[in-house]
């Protein structure tokens, strides 16, 4: 069983981002795997586990992004893959998804490729999806749980309405959502495993794929205007007190 | 045709959620602004009677594909389905509302017409025929404009972004049926289960939410059979969660949390609010024993009017909080609810 699982390289959930000058900074904080990409390589792990298989992480970005593949390497995955190219630097997640595809169609009999639920710089949460069209799989997102049984594999979909029992024929595209479980921490020897590892790095040409227009285009980026609003501390000598002041406030704010 | 403005209504088991008529209402003042006509996509099995509604909240058109092989929810056949009408129509705009299902439709749509999606919308504007679209990236650290050069645009809208749809029930529009294409259908549907909470966090107006602050009271005693040391911070908490409860129930509110608390087991998932739980915008959101890190802000920090009760006057939730009360939640919350209950009458 081979089972690809792509990796972004996104700013950590901490960092102060902002921008200056027209570009987006995030001074010295780390640049680490996106979390929900994490769950994404447990549910791939463990599904190599059961089903006897290897996983290969494929991150699409530059040189650094080596950094995202390694945690991955660290936490299980045998092998890596970079795919870095000077032409790639103006993607949509349309254009993104078309040299994913490319990408998994390159490491070859894959039978499932698994995402994250969503990349927390763009916010897109569409390029699961979206890789799936492409490559003519089915598109078996947002699982909460997830197994392969001879040849079909079986989910449940978090929507928010509730669960939705889903099957389908691999090869499959799967997203996961946080209720999968915990990720694993890298182990010891994960991490020197992969501080040794060599990560190829592809290029279109070696994917054999044009350079995919972008349709989508960030026009402008700015920092959001701050908060208007006035705060205003409610106290009182008893909590029945307060309590009546605060309800006073809410029902003035017509908000019910 | 190239004027028009499509509306893609979402639903579940044949209600429309309520961002759908969001996403209406938006068509509307588009289609106004480029003279063009609105048209909305119903598809669904025994759904024929939204239609009525998409004219109330303002379009001309509806598209229907009402077909028995429709009735669960599958992305392919919905966006195949979808594309085909499209494809015929040739739609300048088609504006969905952003949840699991309209973020995925719109992106497969986006692949199939050659096109692209712009997600997670909270404004947008008409330069010509141009949209463009205002959406929070970074977790709502930073704003992205964003155009769509290729045809049909497409754009998910933030739930309840767009303000309360008006509605006009003296509308009334035609109805043309478009055949289900459901040839392409990979998923297979093998059943359902509700989840606990009904009330949608999404869709919510009001939310209550709880951290790890509920667990925290010091004079509230296990039961005796209780003896392992997380079993009694889990059964506090829920103490905790209860007060919580009582509030939301008054107000007629959906139950957020933390994810302190759901990593601590207090609650499940499905309540996190936050970076990697839900992002709402409701019209009142009251914080409880939550410090409000950078994180849970992401989910909530567009809420219109938000209230922390919080013991640490010193935590961050206090910046952002229209409505501060420094004190133990476990004091506050009973006589919250007494308060509101005498207010709204209850
Ligand atoms: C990758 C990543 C993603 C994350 N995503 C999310 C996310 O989506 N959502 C999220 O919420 N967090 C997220 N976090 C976690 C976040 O950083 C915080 O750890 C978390 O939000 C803290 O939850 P809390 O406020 O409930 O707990 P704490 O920070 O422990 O705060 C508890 C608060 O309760 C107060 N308190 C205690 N007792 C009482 C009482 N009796 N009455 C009143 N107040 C009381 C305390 O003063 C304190 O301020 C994420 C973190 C990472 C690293
Ligand atoms: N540049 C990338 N490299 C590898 N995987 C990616 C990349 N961009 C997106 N993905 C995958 O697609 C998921 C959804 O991303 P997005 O649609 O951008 O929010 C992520 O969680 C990753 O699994």
């Amino acid at each position: 069983m081979k089972i690809v699982v792509c990796v972004k390289q996104v700013p950590d959930t901490a960092a102060k981002v902002a921008v200056e000058g027209g570009k987006v900074t995030w001074g010295d904080a780390p640049l680490v795997i996106n979390p929900w990409d994490e769950y994404a390589v447990e549910a791939a792990l463990q599904a190599a586990e059961k089903g006897g298989g290897t996983v290969t992480a494929i991150s699409l970005g530059a040189e650094e992004a080596k950094e995202a593949l390694k945690h991955a390497l660290a936490m299980g995955c045998a092998e890596a893959v970079l795919v870095n190219d000077p032409a790639l630097a103006e993607l949509d997640t349309q254009g993104a998804s078309r040299v994913l595809a490319a990408a998994i169609r390159k490491v070859g009999g894959v039978d499932l490729a698994v995402f994250g639920k969503q990349a927390i710089d763009g916010d897109s949460g569409v390029t699961a999806a979206q890789t799936a069209r492409v490559l003519g799989w089915p598109a078996a997102t947002l699982l909460a749980s997830l197994s392969l049984e001879s040849g079909t594999l079986k989910g449940e979909r978090a929507m928010e309405e509730g669960r939705q029992r889903v099957e389908a024929a691999l090869p499959a595209v799967a997203s996961i959502v946080k209720d999968y479980g915990e990720p694993r921490y890298p182990s010891f020897m994960g991490i020197r495993k992969a501080a040794k590892a060599e990560i190829p790095a592809w290029t279109l040409a070696d994917l054999g794929i044009p350079t995919p227009a972008a349709a989508v285009m960030w026009k402008e980026i700015m920092n959001p205007p701050a908060r208007q609003i006035t705060n205003e501390m409610i106290t009182g000598s008893s909590p029945e007190e307060i309590a009546n002041k605060l309800a006073d406030k809410i029902m003035e704010e017509k908000v019910l | 045709m190239a004027n028009k403005v499509w509306a893609y209504i979402d639903q579940f088991k044949g209600a429309a959620t309520p961002a759908s008529w969001e996403a209406v209402a938006v068509a509307r003042t588009l289609a106004n602004q480029i003279g063009g006509g609105v048209t909305a996509v119903i598809l669904g099995s025994g759904v024929e009677g939204l239609a009525q509604t998409a004219f109330h909240y303002g379009a001309d058109e509806v598209l229907l594909a009402d077909d028995p092989a429709l009735a669960d929810y599958r992305v392919d056949s919905y966006a195949s389905t979808l594309v085909a009408a499209a494809k015929v129509g040739s739609p300048a705009v088609i504006l969905f509302p952003t949840n699991t299902r309209g973020r995925e439709v719109a992106g497969l749509a986006a692949m199939d017409l050659e096109s692209g999606v712009i997600p997670d919308v909270t404004e947008i504007v008409l330069e010509g025929e141009q949209v463009v679209a205002t959406r929070p990236v970074y977790a709502g650290k930073l704003l992205a404009k964003v155009v769509c050069s290729a045809r049909p645009q497409m754009v998910t809208l933030r739930v309840r972004a767009f303000g309360k749809p008006e509605m006009d029930a003296s509308r009334s529009g035609t109805v043309t049926k478009i055949a289900a294409v459901t040839d392409g259908d990979k998923v297979k549907v093998t059943g359902y289960s509700e989840s606990e909470g009904r009330l949608s966090l999404t869709d919510a107006g009001v939310i209550v939410s709880g951290g790890r602050g509920t667990s925290n009271r010091a004079d509230l005693q296990p039961p005796d059979d209780i003896t392992d040391e997380k079993q009694k911070e889990i059964w506090r908490a829920q103490q905790g969660f209860k007060l919580i409860g009582e509030l939301a129930q008054t107000l007629g509110a959906a139950l957020g949390a933390s994810r302190a608390a759901v990593d601590a087991g207090y609650i499940p998932y499905s309540h996190q609010v936050g970076q990697t739980g839900k992002v709402v915008s409701p019209d009142l959101y009251i914080a409880c024993g939550i410090s409000g890190a950078i994180q849970h802000q992401a989910g909530m920090r567009s809420s219109k009017v938000i209230v922390a009760i919080n013991k640490d006057a010193e935590a961050p939730i206090f910046k952002l909080a229209r409505y501060g009360v420094v004190g133990d939640l476990y004091d506050i919350l009973p006589a919250l609810t007494k308060a509101m209950k005498e207010r709204l009458g209850k």
